[in-house]
Order: C-alpha cells, then structure tokens, then sequence
C-alpha cells in the first residue's frame, strides 16, 4: 500500500504492508538510521521519535496511524533540543550510545511539557527508556543542566 | 626502522594528498617500528599497519584496535597519542582498526580481540610510543625546513614553534615528516609534565557528538543499496535442530525473497527487516528436539547444589579445613548459593553487513574479536582467513556477548551469504527475542560454603563451585584452564583477599547443551558476591565491624585495603543512616583493578530492595580519563543494580521462558541509584575499568539488606517475577 508521511518536514511517500511499524519505515526506506531498534514492543524507548511533537514508540506504531508531522533525531530542533543535545556532550552522556536517540527524543519532549522538571519528574519521564549501560546518572544530570541553561536564556 | 616510501608518487605528497602513517609491528610486544606515507588523508591508509594516521589537513586519527562499545578505547587511545604528540584535542579523531591478528593483536592475548579489561592495560605503552614517535618526525621535519636544532623547537596544542616566531601545524610537514629515517628509541614523556593523561576532564569523549545526534552507525546501520535483510529461526530448546520445515506460507509474504535452511536455523531472506520478521513468523518448522537438554534451571540448580556437597577438584588449599570445622566451641556458619543464568542483553542485538562475491567476502559489524570472526567466516565460506575483510565497526553495548570463541554471529552471517549465493549483500539482523533466547549466557552456577568462626576469628573457609564452563572446548582453554580447574570459575573465589588459616576453594563442572559465555567481570559475577556476603556474614557472627573486620584480615593485600578504607571515608562510614535505610560495604579484584562499594538500601512499599546510593573507591593504577572511569563505575554499578535485583533467564526444559524486557527486566532510571566515585592515586601501570565497577556492587546491597533485618539473599536475583 501507498502511504504518505510527513517526515522531519518534508513529505514522504513508501509502499509497504500497513501493518509495518513505523520503525521499520524510517530507518529501511527513508533511511534514516538515527531511531534505533530496540524490543520490537515499545518496552527499551529506543525507537523514540515525535509526532505532533509528542513523545511515540515507532517500533509499534503502524505506519497508517503515522499521520501527524513526525520528527526524528536527525532533525529535532528548536532550544529545548539544543539545549539537551549540548548537555549530553557536556556530560558526556553517552556510552554504547545506541539507546541516546530514543533518550534525548523523550528529554527534549520532557523540557517542552516542563520546562523546570524536579528530580521526580525526570525519572517519571525517562522510564519507558532502557540504557543497558546505565548512564542514568549522566542523563539525570544533563537534564537538569539543560532546564537550566533554558531558564537562563528565559 | 625503516621508512617506505610507499605507493605514493612524490608528485602526491607535494600536491598535499598525503598523510603521515605510524605503525608499529609489535608481535607479542617485540618488533620493529614502522613509518610510511600513505593515501589521501581521508580514505584508510595504503598501509593498515598504522595506529596514527595525520592527514594534511593536520587531523590525527588513531585507529584502535579494541571495539568502542561504550567502555570509551576511542577517547583512551586518542588521549595517549595527544598527550605524546602535544596535540590539541581538537584535532584528534578514533577509528577502529581492520581485523588483521599481526598488526592489532591485543598483546596480552597474541589475538585480535577485546576482553577482560585489557584495552587501555596493553595499549598504555604502545600508543603512547606511537606518538612520541609521530612527534619526533614532526619535530626533525620541522628543524629540517627552518634550518634550526630540534631541541629548539617546541610543541603545543598542535602548533609547532621555533625561535624567530616561526610557527607551523602538523599537516605542513606531514609529507617531509614521511620521508625522515625514525629513530629507535623516541622518549617518552616525563608523567610530570602530562597535560592530559589524568588530568580530569582535560578531554571529552571523541564519540559523544555522534552518540548525540543520530549520525553514529552500528551494525544494524549497515546498509547499501540493494542489500536484503535477513532473520533466522533459531530452535525454541537449546540442543534442537531443524527437523524440517516449509516455506511456503513466508514465502508468500510481500518483500520475502528467499529462505534457506542454514547450519543455525532457517534464514528468511526480505527487502527490508519487517518482511523478513513477518516471513519468519509464517515459516512452519518442526525441531528434532531429541538432543535437546531435558532440564529447567530450577532441576539444574538442584542438582548442582547436592553435587557441592562433594568437593570437585582443588582450585586452592591452605591448612586442614576439617580440622578447623571440628574445632570445639567454633560457630560453623553454611549458606548455599545460585547464581541463574543472566543474557547480556546488549542494547544493539546482534547482527552485521557482509558482502561474499564467492571468492572474498567483507563484514561490517561489531565484531570484538576479530581472530575468532576471521578464520570461523572464512571455513564457513571455504576460503582463506586473508579473502575475510573484517571491518568493526561501533557496537551498541556488549558486556562480553560479541566475543564468543565459535564465532556463531560471524560464522551465522557467513552461512547466510553462503545459502543464497554470491553477489548479494546482506544485512543480518537479531531481534530482542533471539538475543535472550539466544544463549551465551552468564552460566547458572552454584557455591556451597562453609565456614567457621571461634573467639572472632575466622578459621576455616571453604567454597566449592559447580557450574559449566564455557572455557573448555573453546579457544581459549589453554589460556583459561589449568589442571581441569577453569580460571574463570573460581576466580576470586580461589583467592579471597583475607588472611584465612584454613582454606580450600573446588569446583565441579557440569555439561549442558545450554550455551554460556564471560558476562560483564565474568567469574567475579558470582564469586565476588558468594566471597563478599559470606566474609562479611562471618564477621556479623565474630562481632566485628564489617570495614575494620576485613581490615584486620587484609594485611596482605595493600591496595585493596587502601580503596576499602577510602570507600569508607568517601561514605563516611558509621556516621548515622537515614531512617529505614541501612549500608553495606563490599571489596572486590578484578582484572588487576581494585574497588570497594558501600550502598544505602531501604525496602520499598512493595517489599523490594530500593538501591539510594552507591559509593565506590577504585584503584585501577594510573587514571588515563579519570571522568571515563567515573562513567565505567557508575554504569558497572547500574548493571550489577538490575542484576542482582531483576536478572534471570530461567528455563524450562530447556526452554527460556522470558523473551524480551517486558519479562527480562532491565534496570531503569527509577531503579538507578545516585552514584559518588572516588579514584585513589596510582602512579602503578593502567589496568581495566569496564568491567571491575561490577562486583562489588551486589554483595554491598545484600550487607545491607542484612543490617535490615533481612537474610543476604542467596538465590538470586532478589526480586523475583510474579
């Protein structure tokens, strides 16, 4: 089937089964390696992009339901997603690095939602997102740095 | 030393396509070293006997031959090599070496591979030589074209000066610099004037741009056009096989190509990877499970227990251990302990590129060993080791799963371009399910121990192991096992760092057809937690404190004692807990690396143990990155947190009976406790950090729990699926 999408602002068109995640879409024919496969069952966050600027789980999301603007890491934009990106190198977050696709994903769109989020609220947000080599702490740090260094540019 | 001049014409070093290559041939750590010119700056050298490529644009790359999976050789490595060469950070870059067993092979092992913390131990000495020796040739080079002594020139932040202001990067004089005749013997720098090498946060890691915004590629990022994607059916029960099976309903799924019966399994062969899974669900397929092993986990760990009851074969014994036990008026204290059987669970399940045009193939994938990969691809294929390219590439997490001494990926890949036939480039790819599925796992093990204490000494000790090797038979037996005693069982076990008068450590080896393989500090997954709970119970009967009771046992073993006694200034301990909160303390060697940990446990509302904090001393000799160090520690810890809380592959028949993280739990943010490292001063040479962060931390949350009122836990993991 013919589906069209609209992909980090560009509209994009691929013919595939309807019932192909989203995932697969993205990284098998656009090519767009960034979002990360990780569980298959939207358990690791690996797969993390934005839709309407929320937060999905490509990997389970049926490509006919990808209706909305998505964005991937390769274009995720704006202060929030500056902010982070440049508070993950600070930190030097990452390690494997395969999960920090998905985990910056999920943090630009925590800091969107809210912009000073307590220690609580970043745990809450980060959750769904599995890093097998635990860099948790790194991330914790750099989101607080990051709503930091957002609120002074406020 | 020599210098070659090369392939390249002279006509391409003066137009500036040329780049100062510096390699070392360095078999088993003796040899010559090697200069020469080499291509264009941005393509790989003519000459992969290189560590350091310097192109004309003045970038330095250094090739590494250990696998980047996060435990950060890329940053090491580099950091080595800019600290000799004066660099400035900028300028550097980290890119793996190609397989070729000659030139990278890990010196401590004669192979190419990645393991047991080695990476930053056996390159310390080699790159920093390599550096020390591209600066030199920089250096006369330099001295060379302004006529001036090369002892008047100096090097900073990239830019070589002389008096008179004459000033110069290092790509203006990498094309002179090639043809210089090196010296042998460069001098290395004083460790007083390091500008970089354990000066903390002087450099960030090379990698965390790309790990930040989506551009750095994995195996399964792997692709060209044209290339099918492939997954295999492996069989449900360890020791099945493929009976027979019928393709027909897959092959019907759109985007299937072609499915072949492989030495593995089924490989369903698709344009891209949600075809190849839909094709592989349809498959019909009927196991011979006839050879398959007949036993769940729980009946294994039975029977390994009622076999511990015998001692097996003497790793270690000191003074008469029955004697001790019979002694009147001692306290003899048994605890009976199983480890279950744990999957790495990288994050990045496994999975490589290959190209096979039926006389050389190529592979691009994660590969940790190379000298397993290379010749175990090239029987699979019928070829020579030298017609197999291997190309590593960045893996996504590891912690032991990629490096397996049957090559099954390496060699699973090669059957599958072997089926379909040369001229296709394929894509394998696993999912979540076939890596906890998959074996290779932490293997199920049992300790029984035993020990005894009279007047608040500890006077007998013993500690027999049961359990699989995944040493014997494998290719590194003659390295691992001695005596029939695997290495890798009882390590840490077969030394305790206590003074103990009566002593005896045995192990038992069982057979399965369940596949099992090292796992992130390996031995000491287990043998740090059976020895640090046991000694610290023991010293719970003897009324001793458990830091200044192990103290008083540690006269012999300095360096441990040293991190000991620093984790507990580091946590301030003995100073008052907050309420419903409890510590324990714990201290484990590991690959030459030292580290204690104290952890600050409460039980949550559901009953479960909830990790607050973990603080950790190590001592892993000199501190190259101490700020990678810190990150080792902390993730060691996160990974020996879901662990020992959550961990378990439990089987059933021969059956793993979880599959994915929505059953095989993994630590997540909520779970991870805060964590504070302290990295004691060490002028002694580098060893590892990857894996040394790991053991100590399980027992350290047990002593707590047992402080609140808690038993240690025994049968792990402590929080048990409903």
């Amino acid at each position: 089937m013919i589906f069209k999408l609209k992909v980090n602002g560009a509209e994009r068109q691929v013919d595939v089964d309807e019932d192909t995640p989203l995932l697969w879409v993205l990284r098998d024919n656009l090519g767009l390696t960034g979002t990360k496969f990780g569980c298959g069952v939207a358990m690791c966050g690996a797969c993390t992009v934005h839709m309407d600027d929320q937060p999905m789980r490509s990997c389970t999301l049926p490509v006919g339901e990808a209706t909305g603007e998505i964005t991937t890491i390769e274009s995720v934009n704006g202060k929030e997603a500056k902010a982070i990106q440049t508070a993950w190198v600070a930190h030097d977050v990452p390690q494997c690095g395969y999960c920090q696709s998905g985990q910056i994903m999920t943090a630009v769109a925590l800091l969107r939602e809210q912009p000073k989020p307590s220690d609580q609220d970043i745990d809450l947000a980060m959750n769904g997102n599995i890093c097998r080599c635990a860099t948790y702490v790194r991330i914790r740090a750099a989101i607080r740095d990051a709503a930091k260094a957002l609120e002074k540019q406020a | 030393m020599t210098i070659h001049d090369g392939k390249l014409s002279r006509r391409a070093i003066l137009q500036g396509g040329g780049a100062l290559v510096i390699g070392f041939l360095l078999p088993m750590g003796v040899g010559k070293l090697a200069a020469q010119p080499s291509g264009a700056g941005a393509s790989p050298p003519v000459d992969p006997n290189a560590f350091i490529r310097i192109a004309p644009d003045s970038t330095v790359t250094v090739l590494v031959k250990h696998i980047e999976f996060g435990q950060g050789p890329f940053t090491g490595l580099a950091t080595l090599v800019a600290e000799e060469m004066d660099a400035d950070w900028e300028q550097m870059r980290a890119e793996h070496a190609p397989g070729n067993q000659k030139l990278y092979a890990n010196l401590f092992m004669g192979l190419q591979g990645t393991g047991g913390s080695t990476a930053m131990a056996n390159s310390y000495m080699q790159m920093r030589k390599a550096g020390a020796l591209a600066r030199w040739m920089l250096v006369n080079a330099a001295a060379q074209r302004w006529g001036v002594p090369a002892d008047q020139i100096s090097v900073k932040n990239g830019i070589l000066s002389a008096p008179g202001g004459k000033q110069g990067k290092f790509g203006d004089f990498v094309a002179a610099a090639a043809k210089l005749t090196a010296p042998q013997d460069v001098p290395l720098k004083d460790a007083t004037k390091f500008n970089l090498i354990g000066r903390d946060r002087s450099v960030g890691r090379v990698d965390s741009l790309e790990k930040s915004n989506g551009k750095a590629k994995f195996s399964i990022d792997q692709w060209e056009p044209g290339t099918l994607t492939v997954v295999v059916a492996h069989p449900p029960r360890f020791g099945a096989t493929v009976a027979r099976f019928d393709a027909t309903q897959a092959l019907a799924v759109k985007g299937v190509v072609a499915v072949k019966q492989i030495p593995s399994g089924i490989a369903v062969y698709a344009e891209s990877t949600w075809p190849a899974i839909k094709g592989r669900k349809a498959l019909a397929i009927t196991w011979d499970e006839s050879k398959a092993e007949p036993r769940g986990s729980a009946e294994m760990a039975a029977s390994y227990l009622a076999k511990a009851r015998t001692p097996g074969k003497t790793a270690k014994a000191n003074g008469n251990v029955d004697a001790a036990f019979a002694t009147p008026g001692a306290t003899v204290v048994e605890m009976d302990y199983v480890f279950p059987y744990l999957a790495h669970a990288p994050m990045e399940p496994l999975g490589g590129y290959i190209e096979w045009d039926g006389k050389t193939a190529t592979a691009r994938f994660g590969s940790q060993f190379p000298s397993f990969d290379q010749p175990a691809m090239a029987k699979a294929l019928g070829i020579s080791p030298e017609q197999v390219k291997i190309e590593p590439v960045l893996a996504g997490g590891s912690f032991g799963r990629r490096a397996t001494g049957d090559a099954h990926l390496a060699v699973e890949l090669a059957e599958c371009a072997k089926a379909i036939g040369p001229g296709k480039k394929l894509r394998l790819t696993w999912t979540r399910e076939d890596d906890i599925h998959g074996g290779y796992y932490r293997p199920l093990v049992v300790h029984r121990m035993k020990g005894a204490v009279k007047d608040g000494k500890i006077i007998g000790w013993t500690d027999s192991i049961v359990g699989q090797s995944f040493a014997i038979g494998g290719p590194m037996e003659q390295m691992m096992v001695q005596n029939g005693i695997d290495a890798t069982m009882v390590e840490g076990s077969d030394k305790p760092p206590y003074e103990i008068p009566n002593f005896r450590c045995d192990a038992s080896i069982d057979q399965s057809p369940v596949t099992t393989l090292w796992w992130r500090s390996v031995g000491h997954t287990h043998t740090g937690y059976a020895v640090e709970t046991f000694v610290d119970r023991l010293l719970e009967v003897a009324k001793k404190d458990p830091v200044a009771g192990r103290l008083e046992l540690m006269s012999a073993e300095p360096r441990a004692a040293a991190v000991l006694k620093a984790v507990a200034k580091l946590a301030n301990w003995g100073s008052p807990v907050p309420k419903g909160r409890a510590r324990g303390v714990a201290v484990v060697e590991s690959f030459s690396t030292f580290v204690a940990e104290i952890a600050e446990v409460s039980i949550d509302e559901n009953g479960e143990p909830k990790v607050h904090k973990v603080w950790a001393a190590v001592d892993c000799g000199v501190a190259v990155n101490p700020d990678i160090i810190r990150a080792q520690v902390e993730g060691g810890i996160g990974y020996a947190t879901g662990h020992i809380l959550y961990g378990e592959v439990p089987l059933t028949a021969g059956r793993p009976t979880v599959s994915n993280f929505n059953d095989y739990r993994s630590l997540r943010i909520m779970e991870m406790p805060e964590v504070e490292v302290v990295i004691v001063p060490s002028s002694a040479p580098p060893t590892g950090i990857g894996e040394p962060g790991v053991p100590p931390c399980g027992p350290a949350i047990a002593n707590a729990l047992a402080k609140l009122g808690r038993d240690r836990p025994t049968h792990l993991p402590m929080v048990r699926q409903a």
